[in-house]
């Protein structure tokens, strides 16, 4: 995570930290173990099933469907991370200004539903979005018709978004936890207004937040399955389900693979044109 | 340059705070503080911590507003008039410095606002970094400079925009003693080369000493004393300002009048001062480290006014020496005495000399004891 402005004086960074990396160890052996081995089967598979080559992308690429969903996925992680930006950005900085009581209840606003599970949730939402549900409800009570909500790309993104938003908000609150706010003081005292004070000094210091949680939210969206599959509509299918169809309903494990691979491969593509940026506002922002 | 550098600068302007008071609930932060400071000035404020000093400062710089009274500045009325709109600068104790900015852009950051072009944004910019001698770093980042370099930068930032005050608000707090000591100098050069009114706070007696034109010691929300450093030194109004500028020894005695003079009684012995006191009153004695002298008990020269005691501490500081004398009823003078005096050891029973012209009598002030140590 990018590091918060120093308070005082230029400090270097040691180069090297000599200690036990040993203790690495136990983390290592998990992630080469359910993450590195698995991974490594899905990209054989992808490339062996039902024969060796490279038919299972021939057929991702041929195929309409595919490209459309792929596209609507990332279509939908963008508008998910956009509202989750837009919704996070003022309440983490309210955490950073309020009262230690306050910071208490609205960190545990955003960490309760962390404690209940996502298909719970995504059941909630399903209530709340469908035709005769609360939203559509209020909505008609105040004259303004219904809005078809359940099995639609918008309440997809409404219901991703909810889930996703305490991603977005935490990484957002470390950063902004150690902007000085006298800063804003300061802009104010030269003559800026404060808008400008906010916009020139305020919001350039918050952006590593910005990015480092937008990252996350996109990748983790990219991914998402429950509640896709629950809110969404044929119209709406996102490439996890699609994933899920090959894998699971038809057993076609290299064209599924195929599909795993050909989001993890745009997700790094996505996290290296991304790399550039937030290494600027290091380099900007803090201790070198 | 030099020359230039005086003419083209703004002229500083006066502030005018009436009758200020300012409120956070029950809680008063500053009663009834009035303070007139003149164009050109560098005024101190002076004051323990929560004392008032820096909500007189946020008062001014608009960072606060007062929940009564009145500001000027210049002869105009800042009550309610936002802090971008009040053209002051301000020097933060901890810089301020925007991180994501460098140092030229720092400095630059209030001629972007106001609009100033190009080329005389850099050759102001330029102008200012000279000033606090940092034209050479104006392609760093404020992470790249030690805390006395953000200083001057920020120093730099707030001056460049040649506003009529410039407040400074513990601006040394937060670096050593050798390096504190060199930009006090600087800072004072500047004064003189900008002529812009400087309001600083600070709660360092010397530092207020070595800098100011006059000094306003500020206690629980209320000014004590306003004037020079010599007036606070020599004629404080009260034992608060007495013992927060410089060394003092305090004692307490009982006064008792009779005819032209009045006789005061310090653990169990006597003095007299002219001074008109009420009879019966309970009055503290101030007397300076240096307008003490010692004497063997019974020997030499000193006067009717001498008290008795031992010596329970002899320090040798090279310049002199310095003795903590304890008198009968426990209480401890401080002495400074030049070189060529007789010297004394701990132990030795002395005569505690003053002249009656030096001792000061003030009313007694039982929180004074609470604050200083």
């Amino acid at each position: 995570m990018p590091a918060a402005p120093p308070a005082k004086g230029a400090r270097k960074a040691p180069r090297f930290i000599a200690g036990p990396l040993w203790l690495t160890v136990p983390a290592l052996v998990l992630l080469v173990a359910v993450v590195g081995y698995p991974l490594l089967i899905i990209v054989l598979r992808s490339f062996s099933e039902p024969a060796w080559g490279v038919q299972n992308y021939v057929w991702f690429f041929g195929t309409p469907v595919n490209l459309v969903v792929l596209q609507r996925t990332f279509e939908v992680s963008a508008w998910v991370t956009l509202a989750c930006v837009i919704s996070a950005y003022p309440y983490a900085y309210m955490m950073t200004v309020v009262g230690p009581a306050m910071r208490m209840l609205l960190i545990l606003c955003v960490l309760v539903p962390f404690w209940v599970s996502g298909v719970v949730r995504t059941m909630a939402w399903v209530i709340l979005l469908q035709d005769s549900g609360v939203i559509n409800s209020l909505l008609k009570w105040a004259g303004l018709g219904t809005v078809r909500l359940i099995r639609t790309q918008l309440g997809v993104v409404i219901g991703m978004t909810q889930v996703l938003l305490p991603f977005m908000i935490l990484p957002l609150y470390s950063v902004m936890r150690g902007i000085d706010l006298r800063l804003v003081q300061a802009a104010r005292s030269l003559g800026a207004r404060p808008s400008r004070a906010f916009l020139q000094v305020y919001l350039p210091l918050s952006l590593p937040g910005v990015y480092a949680g937008a990252i996350i939210v996109f990748i983790l969206a990219l991914g998402f399955y429950i509640t896709p599959a629950l809110l969404g509509g044929p119209r709406s299918v996102l490439l996890s389900t699609l994933m899920q169809n090959q894998v699971l309903s038809l057993l076609n494990w290299g064209r599924g693979g195929a599909m795993g691979v050909v989001l993890l491969v745009a997700t790094f593509v996505l996290l290296a044109l991304a790399a550039p940026l937030m290494r600027q506002r290091h380099k900007q922002g803090a201790r070198r | 340059m030099k020359s230039t550098l005086a003419t083209a600068a703004a002229k500083g302007a006066a502030i005018d705070i009436v009758s200020a008071i300012k409120r956070y609930g029950a809680f008063t932060a500053l009663d009834d503080v009035s303070l007139h400071i003149e164009p050109g000035e560098f005024m101190t404020l002076l004051g323990p911590s929560g004392s008032g000093k820096t909500t007189t400062l946020n008062v001014v710089a608009g960072f606060t507003e007062i929940t009564s009274g009145e500001l000027t500045v210049g002869g105009t009325s800042m009550v309610g008039v936002p802090a971008h709109k009040r053209n002051i600068g301000v020097v933060f104790q901890h810089y301020a410095l925007f991180p994501h900015m460098n140092v030229g852009r720092n400095v630059a950051y209030p001629l972007t606002l106001r609009g100033v072009g190009r080329a005389e944004r850099e050759r102001r910019v330029a102008r200012a970094l000279d000033m606090v001698k940092m034209a050479d770093f104006a392609h760093r980042y404020p992470s790249e400079l030690s805390g006395g370099q953000q200083q001057r930068v920020a120093l730099a930032r707030a001056i460049v925009f040649d506003p009529p005050i410039l407040l400074m608000d513990e601006p040394l707090g937060a670096l050593d003693k050798k390096l504190r000591e060199w930009l006090q100098l600087e800072i004072k050069r500047i004064h003189r080369e900008l002529g812009t009114t400087f309001v600083y706070v600070t709660h360092d007696q010397e530092e207020a000493l070595v800098l100011s034109d006059r000094i306003a010691v500020f206690n629980h929300g209320r000014i004590e004393q306003i004037g020079t450093g010599r007036q606070l030194y020599d004629e404080p109004a009260t034992l608060f300002v007495g013992k927060f500028i410089g060394d003092s020894t305090v004692l307490r005695g009982e006064a008792r009048v009779s005819g032209e003079e009045t006789a005061i009684t310090i653990a169990g012995e006597t003095v007299t001062t002219r001074r008109r006191i009420a009879d019966g009153a309970r009055p503290v004695m101030l007397l300076r480290p240096e307008k003490l002298s010692l004497a063997r008990p019974g020997a030499g020269a000193g006067g009717r006014n001498r008290l008795s005691g031992e010596i329970a501490e002899a320090i040798y500081l090279g310049s002199g020496s310095k003795y903590e004398v304890r008198l009968r009823d426990g209480s401890t003078a401080i002495v400074r005495s030049p070189l060529e005096a007789e010297s004394f050891a701990i132990g030795d029973a002395v005569s505690l000399c003053f002249a009656e012209r030096d001792a000061k009598l003030l009313a007694d002030d039982d929180q004074a004891d609470l604050i200083l140590t």
